[in-house]
């Protein structure tokens, strides 16, 4: 069990971390304005996936692949990345004006019905219409391992993590920096008083599931480049241990999230290495697909000790049950 | 007296349908499915063919309709071929229906009214639990005819009736103490696991877990351990969920119980003692028609007991203000862990019922899917209210098996129909209501 063999499970793990996180961003943004958890979050993550695929296959056919290129591989990454990004933001608005506006009044968990019957929907839809087979991801950009002590990193992750880094300083500029920013944070502050004094409350609330899916794009598309195959239901396990990740880092606590995310990557990724360790020193043979068990049970115990999450605030608010 | 004060003329043919219906108490009712169910034995397959259908329509022709429907949906998708003489089976199915179900259920429920009144008001003078024993004698008696033409019926019916008690069993958590709980699919597969463990492990021979340790016939007469044993463990399981929930409520409560079920599902496919991933098979057929009637008529009057006793007002005090509640001397802990337990040992007892109808237990049924389809049912049917989980259960499994034709668009058709009751009716059908025992049994008085 070597230093190499630990820094290797990090680097995989920052890999990691940076999905849930991503999407972990999406729930918590939701959260923070309207209070309801968008349970069709992580099949949104999976529309834009599939989105992902279909403007890069509609990318390399026009400016072409290999030596006949017109653009570089990474340019036509940032293209992608951007045209999806837009194009499931749509996705997030139609989701809240089918789903959550007309139940902002409703008990809370009425949404949360909807927005899982919405995910069967998408689901459902991606079946219905692309055949249900496994799609493979077209790998835009070359894959380049580099060995640092080592280590092996491939120019892939590096990228995904800089990429969703810079992404999580781009939404809190917007959300610390901007007028928009200052509006979305009003509203999570008060959601019936602002719109009192002339806060847009629907445009805020579509605007806030338009940046959460358009998070869940990027984290898609990623995704894809890491793991090249796309299943309809990739959303569902994803999804869920990213509202896990969410609800970790305090319910609406943008900077949480982010930290719960890459910290269930690492709970996930280094309980092999950890069941490992110990199969080691004690001559056990715990197996390592022990994974989730022991990764949820961590959950549980934090959220024994700290009831409401890393970064969140206890309401003094009557929930609306 | 004047105009206006007079109570308003019944119009429309619903309202004069209502009325007409109103003195017919529940024991008419059962008449009237009685003569259906007698009718059909006479007459099914001979009116099924000489109304043009291949065979006799299973569940009241709703299949049937569907069949014809997605062979129409599939054209048009797919342009597959569509035999366009099936159109006829429509009206067909439909005319089947009338003649076989809604026609004598109605002549003989209006026609019997004063006769069922008389019994039930003769039955009132003894114990309650007299005349609910023959109604719910008569019910079981209707269902055993009914499901005994077709094995599809009978394993439909079975798959129903668990679903009604699990969804009850969640009703008390999410609906009667108002917390959202994700953790029922994880106390189901305790239960089952454990009662199939009881069972599988004891009397019958197995790769996974041995020879069978007691032959004896009258084996069977076990099983209320088995289901006993099963619910036990499940609420001990629920003792995860409730210890946390002391302090915790809400969303971070929901996550507790969304973590257990993932614990849960991954303790069991990680377990090689209890079959891994593949899971235990070869459950005795004990789970028969009878066995699970009587459990779930059981278990519902059981759970409407608690609901309406000073331990259920607690409960919803505890959901609508736990401080209020707790100056008013209930006892929050006593009470969260008395819900929670009671639940899942409800839940436990439907996943024994579950594993010994299909016959096998493995981890993979316990899953978010699961999880989806309890909370739709409950939400459907009504927060809060017994004959909501009922209806939920009821027309959630029933619309499940009447789309089936319909294959993978099922899911999307069921969905958009809990989404429009949810924006209609955002706490489901039929929302806090109560279930009064002596109402429903008793007779229905005239003005």
């Amino acid at each position: 069990m070597t230093l190499q063999f630990l820094m290797q499970n990090l680097v995989n793990a920052l890999q990691w971390g940076s999905f849930y996180a991503l999407i972990a961003l999406g729930y918590s943004m939701v959260y923070s304005i309207l209070m309801l958890f968008n349970f069709a979050h992580g099949d949104i993550f999976m529309v834009g996936a599939y989105i992902g695929l279909g403007v890069a296959t509609g990318l390399l056919a026009l400016f072409g692949t290999g030596a006949s290129a017109i653009l570089p591989g990474w340019v036509l990454l940032v293209f992608t990345i951007l045209i999806s990004m837009f194009l499931t933001a749509f996705v997030g608005i139609i989701v809240e004006r089918v789903g959550y506006r007309p139940l902002r009044d409703a008990p809370r968990a009425s949404a949360a019905i909807t927005g899982l019957m919405i995910g069967i929907i998408l689901e459902t839809g991606n079946i219905l219409f692309l055949g249900g087979q496994r799609l493979k991801f077209p790998q835009l950009i070359e894959s380049v391992t580099y060995n640092i002590g080592g280590v092996y990193v491939t120019n892939k992750k590096i990228m995904i993590v800089l990429v969703s880094l810079s992404l999580m300083l781009a939404l809190h500029q917007l959300i610390t920096r901007s007028k928009w920013g200052m509006a979305m944070r009003a509203m999570a502050y008060d959601y019936v008083v602002v719109p009192l004094v002339g806060v847009p409350l629907n445009r805020i609330a579509a605007m806030t599931f338009a940046i959460g899916s358009a998070l869940a794009a990027a984290a898609g598309i990623l995704f894809g480049l890491a793991y090249p195959v796309l299943d309809p239901y990739m959303g569902v396990s994803f999804g869920w241990k990213a509202f896990v990740a969410a609800i970790l880092g305090g319910r609406g606590s943008i900077m949480g999230a982010c930290i719960a995310g890459f910290m269930l990557g690492f709970i996930e990724i280094m309980t092999v290495p950890a069941i490992q360790i110990v199969n080691r020193l004690f001559s056990l043979n715990i197996g390592s697909n022990l994974r989730d068990l022991i990764a949820y049970s961590i959950v549980l115990i934090i959220l024994i000790f700290r009831p409401h999450g890393l970064f969140g605030q206890a309401y003094s608010a009557k929930l609306r049950l | 007296m004047d105009e206006t004060l007079a109570p308003k003329k019944a119009g429309g043919v619903f309202s004069r349908a209502d009325q007409l219906f109103k003195p017919v108490p529940l024991l008419g009712y059962l008449f009237g499915f009685f003569a259906c169910v007698i009718w059909e034995q006479f007459i099914g397959d001979g009116l099924a063919s000489v109304l043009g259908l291949p065979k006799m329509p299973v569940l009241f022709g709703l299949v049937t309709i569907f069949k014809v429907l997605a062979g129409i949906v599939s054209l048009l998708i797919k342009g597959n071929a569509f035999d366009w003489t099936t159109l006829v089976h429509i009206p067909a199915a439909v005319a089947y229906f009338f003649v076989v179900y809604l026609a004598p259920l109605t002549l003989v429920a209006r026609a019997t009214a004063n006769l069922a009144n008389g019994i039930a008001r003769a039955l009132q003078k003894f114990p309650l639990i007299v005349s609910a024993l023959i109604q719910l004698g008569l019910m079981y008696s209707i269902l055993h005819i009914w499901a005994e033409m077709s094995d599809y019926r009978l394993i439909t019916l079975k798959l129903t009736l668990v679903a009604v008690l699990f969804t009850l069993s969640l009703n008390i958590i999410n609906g009667y103490m108002g917390e959202f709980s994700c953790s029922h699919p994880g106390f189901m597969a305790i239960g089952a696991y454990m009662s199939s463990l009881f069972t599988v492990g004891l009397f019958a021979n197995d790769k996974v877990l041995g020879e069978a340790v007691f032959t004896f016939s009258g084996a069977y007469l076990t099983f209320p351990l088995a289901l006993l044993f099963g619910g036990l463990m499940a609420s001990l399981g629920a003792l995860i969920i409730a210890i946390p929930s002391f302090k915790t409520r809400g969303d971070y409560l929901a996550i507790i119980s969304l973590a257990f079920l993932f614990i849960v599902k991954s303790f069991f496919e990680n377990m090689q003692a209890l079959g891994g991933s593949r899971g235990i098979a070869g459950q005795p057929d004990w789970s028969t028609l009878p066995v699970i009637f009587i459990t779930v008529a059981f278990g519902v009057w059981m759970i409407n007991n608690f609901v309406t006793s000073t331990m259920g007002k607690a409960l919803n005090a505890v959901r609508d203000d736990e401080t209020a509640a707790e100056a008013m001397t209930v006892n929050t802990r006593k009470t969260k862990m008395t819900a929670f337990m009671f639940g899942a040992f409800w839940a436990g007892v439907a996943g024994g019922l579950l594993a010994h109808v299909l016959r096998y237990v493995n981890p993979a049924m316990f899953s978010i899917q699961k999880l989806a389809e309890v909370l739709a049912m409950v939400y459907f049917g009504g927060l809060n209210s017994v004959y909501g989980s009922i209806v939920g259960a009821v027309s959630i499994s029933l619309l499940g098996e009447a789309l089936r034709p319909l294959e993978i668009l099922k899911w999307i058709v069921i969905p958009l129909l809990l989404i429009l009751v949810m924006i209609y009716r955002p706490t489901g059908l039929i929302a806090f209501k109560e279930f009064d025992t002596r109402q429903v049994f008793g007779p229905k008085e005239m003005d």
